[in-house]
């Protein structure tokens, strides 16, 4: 709790660059990644991660230092070049996309160990921390860094604002974009470019390693909750940002913890949240769903049954028991009287000594069903010719499904007919 | 059989294009008249779409050129529409109904502009000519076919071109949804725009289109509808590939053969 407050108090200068840089990191890192996201490439960005590895120690024994001026150009130059070898051996040979972004991960990312151990067994000095771009370790981000890093973090996101419109464009509908005259190979290099240079500075805070869900969790965590692109980006930069909050509170207070995995199970959970819980999308808003639909048709069905009752009868306001409807319509008692309450509690029965009884709502709506059952099987012996003796099952189901408009429709075509393909009433 | 007209809205000449060194379009030469509602007619695998691609400079051609309006695709852009086919998107895009149609108007909107009042008049406007007013703001996601079809076919008329290339219109929609995109082609036509329709029911392309374009690798035979849309031009269009054509296109396919030589 302690390290929370002094964490979050940003008295400590160094606090401040790795909060605010992994904010920057992690924030760009997930708008950039949108658009791989709806790209259906999302392994791309993986390919790029790992590759920028050997650029990356290239750059630190050309150097001798880990200042990101020189270590961000080595990176941006390996991984773009993993981009144009992938591009080129799909163009020029039969192997498939993801076969070739296989290859070419592995053989970057081999490299970059063999040179990453290389490094560690020379005696360059302050060649410590290197090894931190494999996992990330968002608490070296230092204050020189958080000056790049920012100018590189708002360059990705003017790029997006500006040229949102043709990224929209390409994503969705190539071709098109071809025909109206967008250079959509040209914008198609911009995103590309700007893909690397998220995934260059986003290694800081993630670590080659685990890099590719920085760029697609956010998005795909953030589709669950909204149809709407714009709001789709803000709201991936969101758990972008948080996860990178978070994994700089741990990266600050447990130094031996590497902050790559962290944030990845930070934002995995987001994602896996978004989808349990998501309005319309979430699983657990289906399971209700399902639910409602469950009772609704248990209650029309007791509704039905008293009709058929009912109509025996002669008497709709009959008070009728359990018993009777359980041997009219097979059900399970304890659920039958689940439904009696609740049709009692919405007003559609009544509950009187002798049993229930249907109010004036419920037997219209009784009514209804046991019409919209008739008028089904009248439809489906006269309009698709099924015999009379098939269609019960059909309109069993059927009868709940049916909206007001189309019982009109119904009505309409088929005359308001008197009787059903059984010879019962059809009651209006 | 083919028919030569005056001041042709597009004139193809000598097109072939060539997919991995296979010819799937050889030697191609066409005109369309303005105003005419033309049908694109031949079996599957005969180049149709490949030929309002390469129209739309969409596929590289190997060899002859394309004049739209007597110019360059480059220069008349603005007045050329292409509706892919349906499922060549993925429909569970984040978009609303609106945000696609208005795509229409990109085109006229250059970089670093965003839509303004004007264009989204016209997007709704197109939306209205095609009955989906009330699905404006739907997501694209919960369309039926037919409904994903009238958004391309807006979003084409948002484009408010003069000349019109469709891939497939008719492919899955319902039968409503077919009427309308008719009526509302022939609309058009009448208004004096060009549409180009790449079509494969034969029973209906007879009374939908006034020309045609008998398409089976090569043209077998294009102009007004009375005149080429007979048995047979129909068997030479779907009797089976001419053998001997077929066999040199795998040839050069399998020894990576150019079908024309460089330049």
């Amino acid at each position: 709790m302690e390290s929370l407050l002094e964490f979050f108090s940003f008295s400590d200068h160094n606090v401040q660059s790795v909060v605010i840089g992994s904010i920057w990191l992690t924030a760009s890192c997930a708008i950039v990644g949108t658009f791989s996201f709806l790209k259906k490439r999302t392994l791309v960005g993986d390919a790029v991660a790992h590759s920028v590895l050997p650029g990356v120690c290239l750059a630190f024994i050309l150097s001798g230092s880990k200042n990101p001026l020189y270590l961000i150009p080595g990176a941006f130059l390996t991984g773009w070049l993993s981009l144009v070898l992938i591009d080129k051996i799909v163009a020029h040979s039969k192997i498939k996309e993801d076969t070739a972004i296989g290859l070419i991960l592995s053989v970057f990312f081999g490299l970059g160990i063999l040179a990453l151990t290389y490094i560690q067994h020379t005696d360059y000095a302050n060649q410590s921390g290197l090894d931190h771009f494999l996992f990330g370790k968002a608490a070296s981000i230092v204050r020189e860094d958080l000056l790049i890093f920012s100018v590189i973090a708002i360059i990705l996101m003017i790029s997006v604002i500006l040229y949102f419109k043709e990224f929209m464009l390409i994503s969705f509908d190539e071709e098109f974009a071809q025909s109206i005259g967008v250079p959509v190979r040209r914008i198609e290099l911009l995103l590309t470019t700007l893909t690397v240079l998220a995934v260059v500075i986003g290694i800081q805070a993630v670590g080659v390693v685990l890099m590719a869900a920085m760029l697609i969790t956010p998005a795909a965590a953030a589709r669950f909750w909204t149809n709407d692109l714009k709001i789709l980006m803000l709201l991936a930069a969101l758990f972008g940002a948080f996860s990178g909050i978070s994994g700089a509170y741990v990266s600050y207070t447990a130094p031996a913890m590497p902050t790559g995995p962290w944030i990845v199970v930070i934002l995995s959970t987001i994602a896996i949240l978004s989808f349990l819980f998501a309005p319309t999308k979430g699983t657990l808003f289906r399971l209700l769903k399902q639910v409602k639909i469950k009772r609704k048709i248990k209650d029309e069905n007791t509704l039905k049954t008293m009709f058929y009752m009912g109509e025996e009868l002669s008497s709709f306001y009959h008070p009728m028991e359990v018993e009777e409807m359980i041997s009219k319509r097979k059900m399970q008692k304890s659920s039958l009287e689940k439904s009696l309450l609740r049709l009692k509690k919405e007003g559609y029965l009544e509950k009187e000594k002798t049993g229930w009884v249907l109010t004036k709502a419920g037997k219209e709506k009784g009514q209804r069903i046991v019409k919209l059952h008739r008028l089904w099987e009248v439809y489906l012996t006269k309009y698709l010719n099924i015999a009379p003796d098939h269609v019960h099952d059909d309109a069993e189901n059927i009868e709940h499904v049916i909206t007001p408009e189309l019982e009109e429709r119904l009505e309409k075509l088929l005359n308001y007919p008197e009787t059903d393909p059984h010879q019962s009433k059809i009651p209006y | 059989m083919s028919a030569e007209i005056e001041n042709p809205v597009l004139e193809i000449h000598d097109l072939t294009v060539t997919y991995s060194k296979k010819p799937v379009l050889w030697d191609v030469d066409m005109t369309i008249p303005k105003g005419s509602l033309a049908g694109i007619i031949g079996p599957n695998g005969a180049g149709k779409s490949t030929l309002i691609k390469s129209i739309m400079g969409l596929v590289p051609i190997a060899s002859g050129y394309i004049k739209i309006f007597d110019k360059d695709l480059k220069e008349v852009r603005k007045n050329v529409s292409y509706v892919p086919q349906r499922g060549s998107v993925d429909w569970d895009f984040p978009a609303s109904v609106v945000d696609v149609v208005m795509m229409g108007r990109y085109g006229h909107l250059g970089f670093f502009n965003y839509p303004k009042k004007a264009d989204k008049e016209v997007a709704l406007d197109a939306l209205r000519k095609v009955g989906m007013d009330a699905y404006k703001n739907r997501q694209i996601s919960e369309l039926s076919g037919g409904q994903q079809q009238r958004v391309f076919l807006a979003r084409a008329i948002a484009q408010q071109a003069d000349i019109y290339f469709m891939d497939e219109p008719f492919a899955g929609v319902d039968a409503a949804t077919e009427r309308a995109i008719i009526s509302l082609l022939k609309e058009l036509a009448d208004k004096g725009k060009t549409i180009v329709v790449v079509h494969h029911d034969l029973q209906t392309a007879p009374n939908y289109f006034d020309w045609m374009v008998l398409l089976n690798t090569r043209l077998v035979a294009h102009g007004p509808t009375q005149e080429v849309f007979n048995d047979e031009n129909l068997k030479e269009t779907y009797g089976g590939k001419l053998t001997l054509l077929s066999e040199i296109s795998k040839l050069l396919e399998n020894k990576r053969f150019p079908a024309r030589e460089a330049k």
